[in-house]
């Protein structure tokens, strides 16, 4: 164990943590470290720890610090969480931490997964703004107390984490589903008074992956880090897209 | 880290728990439903329906009676709770549905049994 | 399927029509669902009404012989549960087992179609 010197003198050491970190691909195994535990340390701060001070090849992804950016996100202790902002004294089970990447994503290396599939899942639901085709027309009005403002309000403050992903089952066993993210992005834009494709967003989560594969398990919205409701979003899409069904418009 | 706490994790609570109740009952009923109708079948011949019928007289029969009572129960009651979900406006008061579906068809059960013996 | 394909009205009206057989189980399921909520809320007050006493067949059999009502009652009833259950069943295999595609499909219509054989001659033989 090399000293903690290099750490800010205003810690407090409260111990050691046994740390259980994912090493390799697909096929790796977990590597045990010691890691001295500190107030106020967060996940990130044990990972960032291990790197600097015991294996410069730990690799993670990591950018804000601070929940914005979505990047920190993996597996602690079984559950998926934002690591920056998850307190090690909140998820350690004595003095123990097992981290693993995102769940339901390919490994590229130790604890950063490949999100590529999640991204184009975001595609896939169309989850992109479609302007009004015209430039001359007015302004849109956009009353902020209307029901639709409000339930896309609910769902703009994604950071795109992958934590709600990583928490369904559904994914899990339906590797097609759209997943939670980018079906709540689809429902923030089916609530844009401004988006001038509302049937093409309906049409796209209608597919077979879409929106209707979801049981209601409510594990995204248990662990959306923003505290986000995917679950209500999705709710909110199967009505929508039976309503047009049953009007002939899918 | 055990497979059980890591499995657990993720998804122990109510949402989950009302989600997995409802898929194991609906699978009981659908495996238990063709061995129903085999048995009214036979009420074409008085003689061999009762003949079934006081075999169900077992206090074990009685007991497994019971648990597809309830089976049938909590898949009515979770079942009422997802069309409620996904048809009527959205609520917070999630768990308390969840947890009135449990309730009620626990009490049908009981009072199943009550009948019953 | 690219961002770029549901640019164009043309891509959004033809060549996706067909493909959502999901969602029509999905509605099939819910539909066979409200059609069953109070057939089986009537079932279970009359088992627990029916079970007093114990059962036999003279008791079921002079309730329900000769009645149109509850042989229409169980005939709708067997109708919405074939359905229902076929499609819960495939949806089960589908997600729990490796098994999918076109034979699965076969399996949960040749299942409905044996609750609909049997339920209809449990019918006949009680109405």
């Amino acid at each position: 164990m090399q000293s903690s010197a290099a750490q800010p003198s205003a810690s407090t050491e409260l111990g050691e943590l046994t740390v259980s970190v994912w090493r390799g691909a697909a096929d790796g195994r977990l590597e045990s470290f010691r890691v001295p535990h500190r107030t106020s340390q967060t996940v990130l701060d044990v990972v960032t720890w291990i790197q600097r001070h015991l294996d410069p090849t730990l690799t993670y992804r990591f950018a804000c610090r601070v929940g914005m950016c979505g990047s920190c996100a993996m597996m602690v202790n079984g559950a998926p969480r934002w690591t920056c902002r998850t307190h090690v004294s909140r998820v350690a089970k004595d003095g123990h931490l097992e981290l693993r990447p995102l769940r339901n994503l390919p490994v590229v290396k130790d604890l950063a997964a490949d999100m590529t599939e999640f991204f184009d899942k975001w595609r896939d639901a169309y989850g992109r703004f479609s302007p009004t085709p015209t430039a001359d027309g007015d302004f849109h009005r956009v009353d902020p107390e209307s029901a639709e403002r409000k339930a896309a309000s609910a769902g703009i403050e994604c950071i795109g984490c992958a934590v709600c992903y990583a928490a369904c089952d559904v994914v899990s066993w339906n590797p097609d589903y759209l997943g939670p993210a980018a079906l709540n992005r689809a429902w923030t834009l089916i609530n844009d008074v401004r988006d001038a494709d509302r049937s093409g967003h309906l049409a796209a989560v209608a597919d077979d992956a879409g929106c209707h594969a979801c049981h209601s398990q409510g594990s995204c919205t248990k662990h959306c880090p923003n505290g986000l409701n995917p679950s209500m979003a999705i709710t909110g899409l199967k009505k929508s897209v039976l309503g047009a069904l049953l009007r002939g418009d899918l | 880290m055990s497979t059980l706490s890591r499995v657990a994790a993720s998804r122990n609570h109510p949402a989950y728990w009302a989600f997995l109740v409802h898929r194991l009952s609906g699978l009981g009923l659908a495996l238990f439903l063709p061995l129903h109708l085999l048995v009214l079948g036979l009420a074409v011949e008085r003689a061999s329906l009762d003949g079934f019928l006081s075999w169900t007289d077992r206090p074990l029969v009685k007991l497994a009676e019971t648990g597809l009572v309830v089976l049938l129960a909590v898949h009515l009651t979770g079942g009422l709770r997802v069309l409620a979900l996904e048809f009527l406006p959205w609520s917070d008061a999630q768990k308390t549905r969840i947890a009135i579906a449990f309730g009620v068809a626990l009490a049908v059960g009981l009072l199943f049994l009550l009948l019953a013996v | 399927m690219t961002a770029a394909s549901y640019d164009t009205g043309a891509a959004k009206a033809g060549g996706r029509r067909g493909r959502r057989l999901e969602l029509r189980l999905f509605a099939a399921q819910r539909i066979s669902a409200m059609i069953m909520a109070p057939l089986v809320l009537i079932h279970l007050v009359t088992i627990l009404v029916a079970v007093r006493g114990g059962l036999s067949a003279d008791e079921i059999l002079a309730r329900t012989e000769g009645s149109v009502l509850w042989g229409g009652f169980y005939g709708l009833f067997v109708v919405a549960a074939a359905v229902h259950a076929a499609i819960g069943l495939r949806g089960i295999v589908r997600e729990w087992t490796p098994w999918h595609g076109r034979g699965l499909d076969v399996a949960a219509l040749g299942f409905a179609a044996l609750v609909l054989i049997l339920g209809f001659r449990a019918v006949a033989a009680v109405v």
